[in-house]
């Protein structure tokens, strides 16, 4: 955990040192998050890569987290951030157990609350640079929803972060129907997942995928998908101009 | 209860270790008039005398909705318990924008009974005057809560509180057990009957009795005066009739007996305050 030793600078929209204290870019990013609804709950997979700008630092990264007993978040975008965020929501769980009264935070309270956080952050210029998917179930119910770092929020029956957007989606919205069985679902997931291994440059070959149903959380082993680059104008691609690389 | 040296303020123990300010307070939650709860397992409802100042004024709000799924209805130093209900309702709506879900009633309760600890705390504080019956819904289902001035709390299947509420509690405590069942007209039935014990020989109206519910699927409301009315004719009609003219004589005796405010609460032996109702 990092501390900052807060310096009351003022006004960050008046004084210039005060921009030290706000978010002005992101650092250690993780890339896309894809998530669907299905029979039983909720499938998320993410990759488990923390770029540092261009460079492929951390492989490591656990980007989805149980919160409670009925949710699971995922995020992409500044790792940091989504550790405090996962303070936040760490001691809300806390107090909400601590009631001990029959009553719990469900996935639409959590996503809420997050939604009111990221939008809060976003109107004091100071936003948490990430993208969050929030899944769970409670009382038989799915729910399935996503907050910007600018504080938009939905929900939807699919949902993806980032460059999940523009690969991942399409394919759900074709393919996607609501009885998707569990290996259904997982060989879906698998499919954007590919997609965006091959596409996207922050990606990485080392993925996790995570279920939550009725029964709670269970976040996979991570593992590598098999992927094929034996395409012939792969091979020689300088053929067709000769000095280039 | 008597004045002695340990009652001036609330911070003074007795020496048997009593709070007397505290247990004043809980005094003029006794003066107010009635309030009635009574739940089953889906289902609250709130009922309460209507208390007129004089015949010329209206008469004082006892119940309010603090939100579709939790309602309260108070009894003492209404004044306090206008300010303990929007309280109450800041709660809720900051919880429901935030969290996009209902405040779980049992969680409020708990809020407006360590407000009330405050107050009988700090030297500069008095404990708030007001008893609260705070019925609503959580994920358990429907439940009822009596708040009062000490800071605690307790639960109910049924309760009633203020002036006469002991005949009310007599009532409800021979049919309480069969509460959890009821069907939501019965629960109506029960909660009207129990203010007429209230009333003691007053002819029963529908202008005298306010009632409220709140449910599983209904959010609170009031119901309006006809319904209302109905509910009392299904066993009032007969007995109504013979007793009409007998009731009219005693409620005016007892009008020229009270003190300035026409006011039925306490004794009839203290003077009760305007403020209280």
């Amino acid at each position: 955990m990092t501390f900052t030793i807060p310096i009351d600078n003022g006004d960050a929209l008046k004084n210039a040192e005060a921009d030290s204290q706000r978010t002005l870019y992101p650092y250690v990013t993780g890339t896309s998050i894809v998530a669907i609804k299905y029979k039983d709950g909720v499938l998320m997979a993410s990759d488990m890569g923390g770029s540092y700008g261009s460079t492929l630092r951390y492989k490591n990264i656990e980007r989805m987290q149980a919160i409670g007993k009925h949710s699971l978040l995922g995020a992409s975008g500044e790792i940091s951030d989504f550790q405090e965020i996962l303070r936040y929501l760490d001691e809300l769980v806390l107090n909400d157990n601590m009631w001990d009264d029959g009553n719990s935070l469900g996935p639409k309270e959590v996503h809420n609350y997050l939604t009111r956080v990221m939008y809060n952050r976003r109107n004091k210029f100071n936003p948490l640079w990430n993208t969050l998917v929030l899944g769970g179930v409670k009382n038989g119910e799915s729910y399935l929803g996503m907050v910007s770092m600018i504080g938009v929020s939905f929900e939807d029956n699919h949902v993806a972060t980032g460059f999940g957007n523009h690969l991942a989606r399409p394919i759900l919205r074709d393919e996607w129907r609501a009885d998707l069985s569990f290996e259904e679902g997982v060989k879906l997931l698998e499919k954007c997942m590919r997609v965006l291994l091959y596409r996207d440059r922050s990606a990485i070959n080392k993925l996790q995928i995570a279920k939550i149903t009725e029964e709670g959380v269970t976040v996979s082993q991570p593992y590598s998908l098999k992927t094929f680059w034996e395409f012939s104008a792969f091979h020689n691609p300088t053929a067709g101009a000769q000095g280039s690389w | 209860m008597f004045r002695n040296q340990y009652d001036t303020d609330v911070t003074t123990w007795s020496p048997t270790g009593r709070l007397f300010q505290v247990e004043y307070a809980m005094e003029a939650v006794k003066q107010g008039s009635a309030a009635i709860g009574l739940r089953s397992r889906s289902h609250v409802v709130l009922a309460c005398v209507n208390k007129a100042q004089s015949e010329l004024s209206s008469h004082q709000k006892k119940i309010f909705k603090v939100d579709d799924h939790i309602g309260v209805a108070i009894a003492g130093l209404t004044a306090d318990g206008r300010v303990l209900s929007r309280y109450m309702r800041s709660e809720s709506i900051n919880h429901s924008f935030t969290y996009e879900s209902p405040l779980p009633v049992g969680r409020l309760v708990v809020h407006l009974a360590d407000k009330a600890q405050v107050c009988t705390q700090r030297s500069w504080k008095r404990p708030y005057g007001v008893g609260l019956l705070v019925g609503g819904l959580d994920e358990s289902g429907a439940h009822l809560y009596y708040n009062c001035p000490s800071g605690s709390y307790f639960e109910y299947q049924a309760f009633a509180i203020g002036s006469r509420s002991q005949a009310a509690k007599t009532y409800l405590e021979r049919r309480f057990e069969s509460f959890g069942d009821s069907s939501r007209e019965d629960l109506i039935k029960d909660a009207i009957l129990a203010v007429r014990e209230t009333l003691q020989g007053e002819t029963l109206k529908s202008s005298l009795c306010t009632v409220s519910i709140l449910g599983v699927g209904e959010p609170f409301h009031f119901l309006d005066q006809e319904t209302i009315q109905n509910v009392i004719d299904t066993f009032e009609k007969v007995a109504e009739e013979e007793e009409g003219e007998a009731g009219e004589g005693e409620a005016e005796g007892e009008a020229a007996a009270a003190a300035a405010p026409a006011e039925q609460g306490g004794s009839g032996d203290q003077d009760v305050a305007p403020m209280e109702m």
